[in-house]
């Protein structure tokens, strides 16, 4: 879905846990998640701290739509 | 006894050759040229012959199918077969063209047959049963009878086999049968692990589609005024899943309109993915599809805009084939509504 997506010209940002089937699969631009089930938040650390998570890898995201990169890319999380 | 109608183009039909490729499309009762072999092989009674100049298909395809889809349309009929095309390109893509338009309008069994150096194999094979021909008409009945062969076990209702055993091009679906040998998938894979350790040669039961890279797209300029959209393949959806998107091996997409909620609640979206626990999704929905933190970026300016819908399908067991098709289908949504980037959250 990701290359059919970024075939028609349009940007996008994988978010999942499992990069080397998204590398594999050929997604040009990653953003790694912490999990399957919970991919942007871990029910057992407090809402604040998922909403942290949450918010920066989002915005990891975003950041990554605008960057110009050449080839195949897994963009760095801080939190 | 069972009724089947024939396509054909000018040449096999005796009208003529290059110069008379701009036949109009013509309906013959009965028998016409290699509808005489197909009709002797087949457990259907061949009535009718359609007749277009491949021309005429190629470069007036809308009126031609419309020409044709018309004549059948008070035939009754339970297969429709076209071909075979052999390497015939112009021919190999009218036959794809006529049967995917007779199959989506009369929703029967199409049937076609052409060289694999033929480009209407890439170009339909995913859309029906096209036969591996021969490269000319010398190869007409054997291409008749395989085709035959197969449209009989059709018209009986008998199940059919994989595409290598059948002989047509791999369609991209997956089929799951019982073995004969009554092996489970953990015997065969370790035997076929045993050949790899000793390099003996073994069939694999799954095999990779050639990778198929895309060009990374033109990034976006200035986030502040691009509209973006959220896309996952982790199964949230309303909690009525009023698609009815399936839990596995997903066929259907749907897409939700979230332009007045700040963030996805549970109780009110869920997660239908078989795949893993839905605990945690189902709590907080914001977890695969951070609706939450979207919002909280278009308050700040960061981004311009956040699409209306979300759009949402179940990553697990659906094969590339149909999400493909399902990507093809969202990304005619995303460009309604010129969406500048796409967000994809897997699980």
């Amino acid at each position: 879905m990701v290359k059919e997506i970024e075939r028609a010209g349009i940007p996008v940002v994988q978010m999942c846990n499992l990069i080397p089937v998204a590398t594999t699969v050929g997604a040009n631009k990653i953003v790694p998640t912490i999990s399957i089930p919970y991919p942007l938040g871990d029910p057992l650390t407090s809402k604040e701290a998922q909403w942290k998570l949450r918010y920066h890898r989002v915005g990891v995201a975003l950041d990554a739509l605008t960057e110009d990169v050449k080839e195949q890319t897994v963009f760095k999380v801080k939190i | 006894m069972k009724k089947a109608i024939h396509y054909i183009n000018q040449f096999f039909a005796g009208i003529g050759g290059e110069d008379t490729a701009d036949y109009k499309p013509e309906i013959r009762e009965g028998l016409v040229g290699p509808s005489l072999a197909l009709n002797s092989m087949l457990d259907a009674e061949v009535t009718h012959t359609v007749i277009c100049g491949d021309n005429f298909m190629g470069s007036n395809t809308d009126e031609a199918v419309e020409i044709i889809l018309g004549f059948l349309e008070d035939k009754e009929f339970d297969i429709f077969v076209a071909g075979p095309a052999f390497q015939a390109g112009r021919y190999g893509v009218a036959c794809g063209t006529i049967c995917k338009a007779v199959k989506e309008k009369f929703n029967v069994p199409v049937i076609t047959s052409m060289n694999v150096e033929n480009p209407g194999v890439e170009m339909f094979k995913k859309d029906m049963y096209v036969f591996e021909g021969g490269k000319s008409a010398a190869k007409l009945r054997d291409d008749v009878k395989v085709m035959a062969n197969f449209a009989n076990k059709i018209l009986k209702g008998e199940e059919t086999g994989s595409a290598d055993e059948e002989g047509f091009f791999p369609r991209g679906i997956r089929a799951q049968t019982w073995l004969e040998s009554g092996k489970t998938a953990a015997e065969r894979g370790v035997e076929m692990l045993i050949k790899k350790l000793n390099d003996a040669p073994y069939i694999t039961e799954l095999p990779i589609p050639k990778q198929d890279r895309v060009p990374i797209a033109e990034p976006i300029k200035d986030l502040s005024k691009a509209n973006i959209a959220m896309v996952t393949t982790g199964g949230i959806v309303p909690v009525d899943n009023p698609d009815r998107i399936q839990s596995a091996s997903a066929t259907r997409w749907g897409r939700y309109d979230i332009s007045k909620d700040e963030r996805l609640e549970g109780g009110v979206y869920k997660t239908i993915h078989a795949g893993f626990d839905p605990a945690a999704a189902d709590a907080d929905p914001n977890v695969i599809m951070p609706i939450d933190a979207m919002k909280s970026y278009v308050k700040e300016g960061k981004i311009g805009k956040l699409h209306d819908y979300f759009y949402s399908t179940v990553g697990t067991g659906t094969t590339q084939a149909e999400a493909a098709r399902m990507g093809r289908e969202i990304v005619e949504k995303l460009k309604e509504d010129n969406v500048d980037g796409v967000i994809m959250t897997s699980t």
